[in-house]
């Protein structure tokens, strides 16, 4: 439990576009090169519309499941692996990066990716991960998917693509809504995020 | 890089939709600012209240409130799920002095000339929930010119742009969480949430932990601003304290004599989830690669 009261998160706002994008920001590895795919997806709200104005952060272990801490990811050689990307969506609300399948960071463990999301009209950031299809002994053993109902556990498995890559879309809001994770539980921090619901307030 | 990029190439970006459209409330009556501090009023009451019968301190922002108009279809509805932060989540993306250069601190110093405004050094620490210090990790802020305008072409407020300022900075935690910037105190702007909407001068701030789950984006404000109770963003945090967090304090010991006014703001993240060993728990790593 902390000690001390954290500082409060806020929305990032319509601005960010000339600030935390950078060059080769959503290329971990450069396209083309052994062992790259590419992730993308869309970002939309609860009415079914794409985003515009989301800005996405995946960080992941290498293909062989091994955390990198190399420096280099705002100026990046082109050779260097550091597993943290930004990728900002474009006027579709599609969003890509380049990397490549995060390995099991253990024998048997299921493989994600750890995603961050910004936006426009997004209170604060929100966290959740992305698993790789494949491994279904590892989804089924998973802590955080066998903790969840079928239908939601559904929106964190990405799809693989013809070519190898992998499809996931992000739903903020909705039926088919995104599960989005809270870490803190102390029970004082992220759990107040929704206590308007448990009050009857300001549903929208 | 940010000290390259101009108004002019900023000019050749593809047409954008406006930054707040009213979306869902145009064919509504144009809500006044009395309209929604009467919203942001009976949201706060109902808190205070709820206070009072003994529930425990909001911290954070809630992600549906509201009077923000643009975060009602962009709100989770469904509880964020809790989990326990597993291997890399419980790691962070390592930067250093390959990533940022130690000029990229001074928004003042990116173009030929000084920048109009007041000039201002914004100075803290970044600290874990156990009041650890952050060390060798990103800072990276951006905020609008001493006129109230972003270098960006979605902001169509008609201020002056400032052809010697941009407004992004960067910077790498010292050993001891310690960041700082030179920059020009923003000045506020309008938005299209409601008729006559301000937001109070602030200035963007983006930071990393020790551990992903610690990753905040936010906004730091300054003390004393009329504009605090009438800003639906800045009263998405309903508790008091919390707010009071998001603002810095004037410092007179951080003040340059005859060059800038200094703002103290200390950023605390939320706890780490990691087992410490002493190297990390003493900051040894410092700021170097």
């Amino acid at each position: 439990m902390s000690k001390l009261a954290p500082t409060p998160g806020q929305t990032v706002g319509p601005f960010y576009g000339y600030a935390l994008p950078f060059n080769k920001d959503n290329e971990l590895l450069a396209p083309g090169s052994p062992g790259s795919i590419r992730l993308q997806g869309t970002v939309y709200d609860g009415a079914g519309n794409a985003i515009p104005d989301a800005i996405l952060e995946i960080w992941q272990p290498d293909s062989e499941g091994k955390i990198v801490q190399r420096t280099g990811s705002l100026v990046r050689d082109g050779y260097t692996f550091t597993g943290w990307g930004r990728g900002s969506v474009g006027n579709s609300g599609v969003y890509t990066f380049t990397t490549v399948n995060p390995g099991p960071t253990a024998p048997g463990a299921a493989a994600f990716i750890s995603v961050a999301v910004f936006a426009r009209g997004l209170m604060n950031r929100l966290f959740t991960r992305v698993y790789l299809p494949e491994n279904e002994e590892a989804l089924a053993n998973d802590p955080l998917l066998s903790s969840l109902d079928p239908e939601r556990r559904k929106t964190l498995i990405a799809r693989r693509d013809a070519d190898g890559g992998l499809t996931w879309d992000i739903r903020l809001q909705g039926g088919d809504e995104t599960v989005f994770l809270d870490f803190q539980q102390d029970g004082s921090l992220e759990t107040s995020v929704n206590a308007d619901h448990s009050e009857g307030e300001n549903q929208a | 890089m940010p000290q390259e990029q101009t108004a002019q190439a900023l000019e050749s970006e593809e047409l954008v939709p406006p930054a707040e459209p009213h979306a869902a409330h145009e064919s509504k009556k144009v809500e006044t600012q009395a309209d929604l501090s009467a919203e942001i009023k009976a949201m706060g009451d109902r808190y205070a209240e709820a206070l009072k019968n003994g529930r425990a301190p909001e911290t954070m922002p809630r992600l549906d409130y509201s009077p923000y108009r643009s975060s009602i279809l962009r709100h989770p509805t469904k509880s964020l799920h809790h989990a326990d932060p597993e291997t890399i989540e419980l790691y962070s993306p390592a930067f250093g002095h390959q990533d940022v250069h130690a000029l990229e601190s001074d928004l003042t110093i990116q173009h030929n000339g000084e920048p109009q405004g007041e000039r201002i050094i914004v100075a803290g620490r970044v600290l874990d929930g156990d009041g650890r210090p952050v060390a060798g990790q990103l800072v990276e802020i951006w905020q609008a010119n001493a006129s109230g305008r972003y270098i960006h072409k979605r902001d169509q407020h008609p201020a002056p742009l400032d052809p010697n300022f941009t407004g992004v900075g960067r910077c790498i935690t010292g050993a001891d969480g310690s960041y700082s910037f030179t920059t020009i105190k923003p000045g506020a702007y309008p938005w299209k949430n409601h008729l006559n909407a301000w937001r109070p001068a602030h200035i963007h701030f983006s930071m990393f932990g020790s551990e992903f789950t610690q990753r905040i984006v936010t906004q730091m404000y300054f003390p004393g601003d009329q504009l605090f109770p009438l800003d639906p963003i800045y009263q998405s945090i309903v508790d008091q304290d919390a707010r009071d967090r998001l603002v810095a304090q004037y410092d007179h010991e951080l003040t340059s004599p005859e060059w800038a006014l200094g703002y103290k703001w200390d950023i605390i993240l939320t706890g780490s989830k990691r087992t410490w060993t002493e190297n990390e728990a003493y900051g040894d790593a410092g700021d170097e690669e």
